[in-house]
């Protein structure tokens, strides 16, 4: 019973929704966007659960005086403060919402919480340099071919490109002057490249692991519909 | 025949031409399709155009629509289904209006099955046989193989090394929601690894970013525990909720990570431009690190940063893998099938592609069999 309720829901919601992308009539029509309601209605309530599990870890902490209690302190009144902006927010009758323009909640998040975020976003910056620095590192071919595709895909995107490409066809013009690099430096060779690279190499790739996994879910789906698939019931 | 130009001269602004007002097709109802074309030869610029409704031909035409002069198509989707509706599309300019003739009766209607669907429907019936077909073949006990996966190979040397190295384990979903495929997908993995961990006595941290999917790995932690017979050894303190917010998640995963040091990293669910934050993270404190997404503008970053990746499908062969009995292994199997038909298909409508455009002119057949078939296979949404 356990098992065979939750299996049968499974299945009969699949059914649905599998009958109601192919028929428009009520009560199929609009039945995906009323279970995605159903979804967003419950999963709202449940971020009750997750406030309760971020307080309760972090109040333990504090009162325990665990290690790094001190953040959890932090965490805990930084939390306290937003519900109270938010509630004063409200409740004033200058703003009558946490959300209106100067609302000292919208202060908080447009000074406090959006630079937070650009910041862990612009650390991102970084972790690529260090990343791509062991990933372009020349070990063996594959990692020589993904340096050189990245210096072209690289050089192809900036103007400098160009400049860079007309100074080698100077260059070579010079040697051999029948080698007129210069024109075809016109075309921004580079940047042809790197559209090579990204439109053809790229996307195939990225298009075949792309038919992989839809495969991979419709094989998936099956295995969950049919019931073959439990694991992910505990 | 008096020419266009000089009879708006005439007559002034001319009204919409080849007004046509019909039901909107593979739709739930409630929606009429009004159409018309620019006045031929109008010589007055015009400013936009007017869609008047009535329920009756002679009298009553109200305004239901404004549209700018470049559109020449209205959805009507304030219509009741079953009565009948007459239309009238005018043309405006700065100082005149010209109506079209009345058009209709027009009845909306609900249609029972979305015609443009029909490819759709063929490829996923197709489909669905093959794989019943390879399931019934596994369950006549028919053998089949599965290439190593070094991804799922490595996660028993993962959680070994944490073990040997008295260090903790992290596994994490992203910002992956319960109602993504993936995450389902790497449920059955978070239990395995939770087994292990119970069975070398070493703990698991999981951070959350969804609240159902934290509730899902609570569950999935502590069956996995108490099947291992260790129901103590299960501590919510370590499946907790961080935050929903992005970056405020991979600055939460970022501080567990250098505080704890994990031995061990499962990158297992959905991930964004954190991706590579929480990831060279765990690189720089020397963890070993095991990466699972469908996300495909993620998976270099974790191929740059991570030990092993597992990349497209292959997190969702996972549980055929981990457990190999014959039923999960058909459906591999019959993945396997289809994929290859599926390159079969694609290279030889490639080539008819371009067989068709170089003798375009000796065989225009081929042009003409190729845009069908490019045409049959898009699907309409």
């Amino acid at each position: 019973m356990k098992r065979s309720v939750p299996l049968i829901l499974v299945l009969a919601t699949a059914l649905m929704l599998i009958a109601a992308f192919f028929i428009p009539h009520k009560p199929f029509g609009n039945l995906e966007s009323r279970f995605l309601n159903w979804y967003t209605i419950v999963s709202g309530f449940t971020f009750l659960l997750g406030l309760d599990s971020l307080t309760r870890h972090h109040l333990t902490r504090v009162f325990r005086r665990g290690q790094g209690w001190g953040y959890s302190l932090v965490l805990v009144l930084s939390l306290l403060a937003t519900m109270g902006l938010g509630f004063y927010s409200w409740l004033d009758p200058q703003f009558k919402s946490p959300f209106a323009s100067g609302a000292p909640f919208m202060w908080l998040y447009t000074y406090m919480i959006i630079p937070l975020q650009s910041t862990m976003f612009a650390s991102l910056a970084f972790f690529i340099v260090s990343a791509a620095y062991r990933a372009f590192r020349i070990r063996n071919f594959a990692a020589t071919l993904l340096l050189v595709a990245a210096v072209l895909v690289m050089i192809g995107n900036v103007p400098l490109g160009g400049s860079i490409w007309r100074s080698i066809g100077a260059v070579v013009h010079a040697v051999v002057p029948a080698a007129d690099l210069v024109k075809f430096g016109r075309l921004e060779a580079f940047a042809a490249i790197k559209d090579w690279l990204m439109s053809i190499a790229t996307a195939s790739a990225m298009r075949g692991i792309g038919i992989g996994l839809a495969l991979g879910g419709i094989a998936m789906s099956l295995r969950i519909i049919l019931g073959i698939e439990r694991t992910y019931m505990s | 025949m008096i020419p266009p130009l000089l009879l708006a001269a005439v007559l002034g602004l001319m009204p919409p031409a080849s007004v046509k007002a019909s039901d909107a097709p593979n739709d739930q109802g409630q929606s009429i399709i009004v159409t018309w074309a620019a006045p031929e030869g109008e010589s007055i610029p015009i400013t936009g155009y007017r869609v008047l409704r009535s329920c009756t031909p002679d009298t009553g035409f109200t305004e239901v629509g404004l549209e700018p002069a470049a559109t020449v198509e209205y959805a009507d989707n304030e219509v009741t289904d079953g009565t009948r509706y007459w239309y009238v599309v005018e043309a405006r300019s700065e100082a005149d209006s010209a109506r079209s003739a009345v058009v209709g009766p027009v009845v909306s209607r609900a249609q029972w099955f979305n015609t443009a669907r029909v490819n759709i429907l063929v490829v996923t019936a197709v489909i669905c046989a093959l794989f019943m077909y390879y399931l019934q073949r596994a369950r006549k006990g028919a053998k089949m193989y599965v290439r190593k996966i070094a991804g799922l190979d490595a996660i028993d040397d993962a959680l070994g090394r944490a073990t040997e190295m008295g260090k903790p384990i992290l596994f994490s979903f992203g910002l992956g929601y319960i109602t993504d495929m993936v995450v389902i997908a790497a449920l059955p993995l978070l239990r395995k690894i939770a087994k292990k961990s119970a069975e070398y006595s070493t703990r698991l941290i999981v951070p959350n970013s969804d609240p159902i999917v934290m509730t899902a790995a609570q569950e999935t932690v502590k069956e996995a525990y108490t099947e291992m017979g260790r129901p103590d050894f299960y501590n919510p303190d370590n499946v907790t909720f961080l935050t929903s917010d992005q970056f405020g998640y991979a600055a939460g995963v970022d501080g567990i990570i250098l505080r704890e040091k994990p031995g061990a990293i499962f990158w297992l669910g959905c991930f964004y431009a954190e991706s590579l934050i929480m990831a060279e993270t765990g690189h720089s404190v020397g963890a070993i690190q095991l990466a699972g997404t469908t996300e495909t503008t993620q998976l270099p970053f974790f191929v740059a940063a991570c030990d092993y990746t597992m990349i497209g499908e292959e997190i969702y062969a996972a549980s055929c893998y981990l457990r190999p009995e014959p039923v999960l292994m058909g459906t591999l199997k019959g993945e396997d099938f289809i994929r290859f038909w599926l390159i079969v298909l694609t290279t030889a409508t490639v080539l008819l592609g371009t067989a068709g455009a170089v003798l375009s002119n000796q065989a225009p057949v081929l042009n003409q069999v190729f845009e069908t078939v490019v045409r049959w296979a898009t699907p309409a949404y």
